[in-house]
């Protein structure tokens, strides 16, 4: 059986269901040789920012049990060197490649907007969307404020909503009491996707020392251990909205992807996963595959919200 | 840069806490240089373990060659696996050591931080260089019969004088130092080692104005510039040891 793989992320279309997570990623050219990418419909670059901004200090990660926390802090080299300097890398080792999500985040309403209205100006073949972040739990000004509180995200979706004519997907806090408000919020004022989950706070301590191994003291917890958390994410905001879901958080096999698709995700990104092993990509496929040749679907998008209770 | 499915061809403690690893990787072994490494996948650790990157000792005829410590889980794990396992091997990862040296190259190791130093002297032929390696014990001193076999001038100090002078390995290097500038020989510094060596190699490179290549050693994510986990400050600002090192040049570097 032949299956279509093709999915629509709110205007984005995508050859395949798979994507890859904000800032696990670079500006996807770094993984060039070790990633399949002809199983990728979307890459999504690191975030980016107005202005060059320097990130946390030393160290930013620590491996736990299940996954990593990491404060790396949104390092970037601002809107201007990633158009001029990313953008055309990756167009470059890519022509005709997997279409490009930029991730972007600010302090402010206007720099969000000013970003996108760049981005959209810019006129790239590769950039296809635009995904907000609005949960970066690792800097104060990283739009962490936005992700939690409704009346503040829905100014700051109608800001970049009247921006740009991109798709506009939004990344949500996974922190917060119910999911419901914040996606219909997002429907509310013109976004076309959202986006769960980015990573959860998180905090580990150096016993012997007695002192927060990351210089940043917190950070953000991803990977196989945050799965579950992430799959209620996505089943949530699934029922409580129209608007299709890219669901990220801990994908390691293809069964993990399956399982996002059921809960009501329209596409998958893999992120952590990616750092142990880059033949994952591949892997996720071609078991996304197997799965629906298995289960008789014809479609990969026929997966999306198919439980059967 | 390739994810290469690599078999262990031999595995064995070398005493003093450390272990020689040596592996299949055709595309990894033809297309590696001097300084570069590789982010092993550990194959016991769980899925969701973070690859371990390590300076490749030598690469020839299709084989990889690491030295490494015992120091945590994920080098404790790797110590477990055997001949004929599997092991994911990505690399040539990083920039390593510029080859263009012109003079003596000085190569100042301590610790594993000899394995590349060994890799840059077959490359550079062991008649242009000079190893000096410190060592707490001698029991700290790796690789010196694979040296001397290559032809390598070897200089050694321990801190108990249980081999070589007794002290820091500056201190035959100065000596050496000395000797070049009265003579009127061009040299450039090659080091790799803990930070305390790498920042005396460094400083004597700029006094006296001389190439210094110091390979720096940062914590990592990913290994291929994706993550921005490893960074080394530079005079050009934040830069990743994974790709824009780990070799860097002493005049480039902030300590
Ligand atoms: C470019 C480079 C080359 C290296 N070459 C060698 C080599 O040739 N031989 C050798 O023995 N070691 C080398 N190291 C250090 C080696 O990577 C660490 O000793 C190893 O990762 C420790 O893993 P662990 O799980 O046993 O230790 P743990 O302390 O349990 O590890 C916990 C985490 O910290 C990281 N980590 C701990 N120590 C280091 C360290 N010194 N450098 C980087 N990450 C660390 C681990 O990768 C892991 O993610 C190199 C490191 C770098 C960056
Ligand atoms: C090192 C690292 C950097 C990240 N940087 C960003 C970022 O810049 N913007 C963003 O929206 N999410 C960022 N994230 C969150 C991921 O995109 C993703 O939402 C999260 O890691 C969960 O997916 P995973 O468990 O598959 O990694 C980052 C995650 C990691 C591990
Ligand atoms: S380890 Fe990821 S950028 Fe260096």
């Amino acid at each position: 059986m032949v299956i279509d793989t093709r999915v629509n992320l709110g205007g984005l279309e995508m050859s395949t269901p798979l994507a890859t997570a904000s800032g696990t990623f670079g500006y996807g050219t770094e993984y060039a040789g070790a990633v399949d990418y002809s199983c990728l419909g979307a890459i999504t670059a690191k975030g980016v920012r107005l202005d060059p901004w320097p990130g946390n200090a030393m160290p930013r990660h620590v491996e736990v049990p299940g996954g990593l926390v990491n404060a790396i802090g949104l390092q970037g080299p601002g809107i201007d060197a990633f158009l001029a300097h990313h953008v055309d890398e990756y167009e470059r080792l890519f022509p005709g490649g997997p279409k490009m999500i930029v991730n972007i985040w600010g302090g402010t309403v206007e720099e969000y907007a000013e970003v996108a209205s760049r981005l959209e100006a810019a006129g790239r073949k590769s950039i296809a969307a635009i995904e907000c972040n609005v949960s970066c739990p690792n800097v104060k000004a990283g739009g962490h404020t936005f992700g939690h509180d409704t009346a503040v995200l829905g100014r700051l979706v109608a800001g970049v909503r009247a921006a740009t004519r991109l798709p506009l997907i939004v990344k949500l806090a996974p922190n917060v009491g119910s999911i419901a408000p914040f996606a219909q919020t997002c429907a509310d004022n013109g976004a076309d996707a959202i986006s769960l989950i980015n990573t959860i706070p998180a905090m580990a301590i150096d016993i012997e020392k007695r002192v927060p191994v990351l210089a940043n003291k917190t950070g953000g917890l991803s990977g196989r251990g945050i799965h579950p958390a992430a799959v209620k994410l996505v089943y949530d905001a699934h029922r409580a909205v129209k608007l299709p879901v890219l669901a990220m958080g801990g994908v390691y096999e293809a069964r993990d992807a399956v399982e996002f698709m059921l809960a009501g995700a329209s596409a998958v990104a893999l992120g952590s996963a990616i750092f142990s092993d880059p033949g994952v990509v591949r892997k996720v496929y071609d078991g996304m595959l197997e799965y629906c040749s298995r289960h008789g679907f014809s479609a990969v998008s026929d997966l999306t919200g198919a439980l059967a209770d | 840069m390739f994810d290469e499915t690599s078999t262990i061809l031999a595995h064995e403690d070398i005493g003093g806490g450390y272990r020689h690893l040596v592996l299949r990787s055709p595309q990894v072994a033809s297309a590696v240089a001097p300084g570069q490494f590789v982010h092993i996948k550990v194959p016991s650790l769980e899925q969701s373990a973070l690859r371990r990157p390590f300076s490749v000792f030598n690469a020839e005829d299709g084989v990889v060659e690491v030295l490494y410590k015992t120091v945590g889980r994920g080098t404790a794990a790797l110590g477990k696996s055997q001949v004929d396992d599997k092991v994911q091997v990505l690399g040539p990862l990083g920039r390593g050591f510029p080859l263009a040296c012109r003079g003596k190259a000085l190569l100042v190791g301590g610790g594993y931080g000899v394995a590349p130093l060994y890799f840059l002297a077959r490359t550079l032929g062991a008649e242009k260089c000079i190893l000096f390696v410190g060592g707490r014990t001698a029991g700290d001193l790796l690789a010196l019969d694979r040296f001397a076999a290559l032809g390598v001038d070897v200089r050694i100090a321990t801190n108990d004088g249980s081999r070589g002078v007794q002290g820091f390995v500056t201190a035959p290097l100065d000596e050496e130092v000395n000797r070049l500038r009265a003579a009127g020989e061009e040299f450039e510094f090659f080091t790799c080692g803990p930070d305390g060596l790498l920042k005396a190699v460094a400083d004597r490179a700029l006094a006296l104005g001389a190439p210094g290549w110091i390979s720096a050693d940062r914590h990592m994510i990913c290994g291929v510039g994706a993550c921005y986990a490893c960074i080394q400050k530079t005079v050009r600002g934040n830069a990743r040891c994974c790709i824009d090192g780990p070799v860097f040049s002493a005049k480039e570097l902030v300590w």
